[in-house]
């Protein structure tokens, strides 16, 4: 008992809030939450740095094209983005799709809309003189791009990915909307079944998501201070 | 070497270039001066095309740059350029600034393009500085980078806009060494600036641009003794003795 809570209802369930019934049946909770952020994390970086790529083309098709379709994503609420995957993609794949992977594709479409704007930013950030200099020497645009731009724009860059992944970890919690056991869901399924312990649940996860966050930012802190190029003397 | 036929440059409605017509020879050292907004940084930034002509011819080691089947990126291989600003790449190391393009262009082995870029970091004086940052560089070591940069690729022309206006002082001599070193080695050089006792011990011409047009163009004991247009007249004025 702490403070008039009861705690009790976390520790007999506490593999459940982990792991969901894995391994006799499919992997859940706080593993499911991070299976789903990881695996869209990587798949948004990726669509994120195409979609800013080619909204810095100097083909104009594939710019306004890019743009459209940046606009479109991020003119929608996740929800949204979510329903809408939920219910068009079985309707265009025939059916076949997991829910886990229902929320992967809306998390990536709606992450990599939000990441090519801060890989379009981050790449018109880098002056001018860089790309100049570059093909001056004779390398091709898409070389300068590969070996002076990008690797400085990335660098730049990494606070804002932070920033948008931590943000997309709390988002998967609207996957329980879809029946996804990820640890919102098994937190709502829990207290579904209790009834009479929804504070004790819900102050558990939220330290959990808490504690997933605050260890991602912290890595990234790691990482930026790793790749800080020496500044001036 | 380099021949602009009645070239014509707008930005948007301002007139930036207006009829030029000029032919630099195989190792002629032309300085290129007059008033700021005269269009000489355009002016030599079109012979590599980072700015496109509108109007005219501009043939450059014999190719026409306006025509579709030059390959632009091969001729800016040939021609070294540097800038105002440095513009070395922060990322990299000195010897990485130098060697990347001869890795990636002449596909030199990262052996050899070391090797070379030794010679030429010796060359400019900075051996000593090759695993250095390009943040941990003066301004004027920058800039000496820059060139054994541009040198590295063996260009037939080098061109450099203003290239000692963004240093202290102090610096200015270290860098302007190393490019008379290189005027005597018979380069092709275009030089935009306003350092007129390069332009008097080293250069063969002297060219006075203003309002996009030349307006005199003459070797250098010429122009300083007896210039032809006021509007050189003014401009060596003040920049000889700019408190008048």
């Amino acid at each position: 008992m702490i403070g008039g809570l009861d705690f009790s209802v976390v520790r007999d369930n506490l593999s459940y809030f982990f792991i969901g019934r894995y391994p006799k049946g499919p992997l859940g909770g706080v593993g499911l939450t991070l299976y789903l952020a990881v695996v869209s994390l990587a798949l948004s970086f990726i669509g994120g740095l195409i979609l800013g790529l080619l909204s810095v083309s100097r083909n104009r098709l594939l710019r306004y094209g890019s743009m459209a379709a940046i606009q479109t994503i991020r003119g929608m609420p996740l929800l949204m983005v979510i329903f809408w995957m939920f219910f068009l993609l079985p309707a265009m794949l025939g059916g076949g799709m997991t829910a886990s992977w229902t929320i992967i594709v809306a998390l990536t479409l709606f992450t990599s809309a939000y990441m090519s704007e801060i890989v379009r930013a981050g790449i018109t950030g880098i002056p001018k003189g860089q790309m100049e200099a570059a093909i001056s020497t004779g390398l091709s645009h898409g070389q300068a791009m590969i070996h002076i731009i990008l690797p400085q724009a990335l660098r730049n860059m990494i606070p804002s990915f932070v920033n948008q992944f931590v943000s997309m970890i709390k988002d998967t919690s609207l996957a329980f909307i879809v029946g996804v056991s990820e640890l919102t869901q098994i937190a709502t399924q829990i207290n579904n079944r209790t009834m009479l312990y929804p504070t004790e649940i819900f102050i558990f996860i939220a330290v959990i998501y808490f504690i997933i966050c605050f260890a991602f930012t912290e890595l990234s802190r790691w990482l930026e201070r790793r790749l800080a190029y020496r500044k001036a003397i | 070497m380099i021949r602009f036929e009645g070239v014509h440059k707008w930005f948007d409605k301002l007139h930036v270039l207006n009829n030029i017509n000029l032919h630099v020879r195989s190792g002629e050292v032309v300085v290129v001066c007059g008033p700021s907004g005269s269009g000489k940084s355009t002016l030599i930034r079109t012979i590599n095309d980072l700015e496109p002509i509108n109007e005219g011819k501009l043939l450059v080691d014999g190719k026409d740059l306006s025509d579709k089947k030059t390959d632009i990126n091969k001729m800016r291989a040939e021609i070294g350029f540097v800038f105002q600003q440095f513009n070395l790449y922060p990322h990299l190391t000195v010897l990485r600034n130098i060697t990347l393009a001869t890795m990636k262009i002449r596909n030199l082995s990262r052996k050899d393009a070391e090797e070379q870029a030794m010679t030429l970091l010796k060359r400019v004086g900075l051996p000593e500085k090759r695993d250095a940052y390009p943040s941990q560089l003066s301004g004027g070591q920058q800039q000496r980078v820059a060139i054994a940069r541009g040198l590295a690729m063996k260009p037939k022309i080098m061109l450099f806009d203003e290239p000692t206006s963004a240093l202290d002082p102090e610096m200015i001599g270290e860098v302007l060494q190393v490019m008379k070193d290189l005027a005597l080695s018979g380069m092709t050089m275009i030089v935009v600036s306003h350092e007129m006792g390069f332009a008097r011990e080293v250069s063969h011409r002297i060219i006075f641009m203003d309002f996009g047009t030349i307006l005199e163009e003459a070797p250098p004991e010429e122009f300083f003794k007896n210039p032809q247009h006021d509007r050189a007249k003014q401009f060596l004025k003040q920049i000889l003795s700019p408190m008048h």
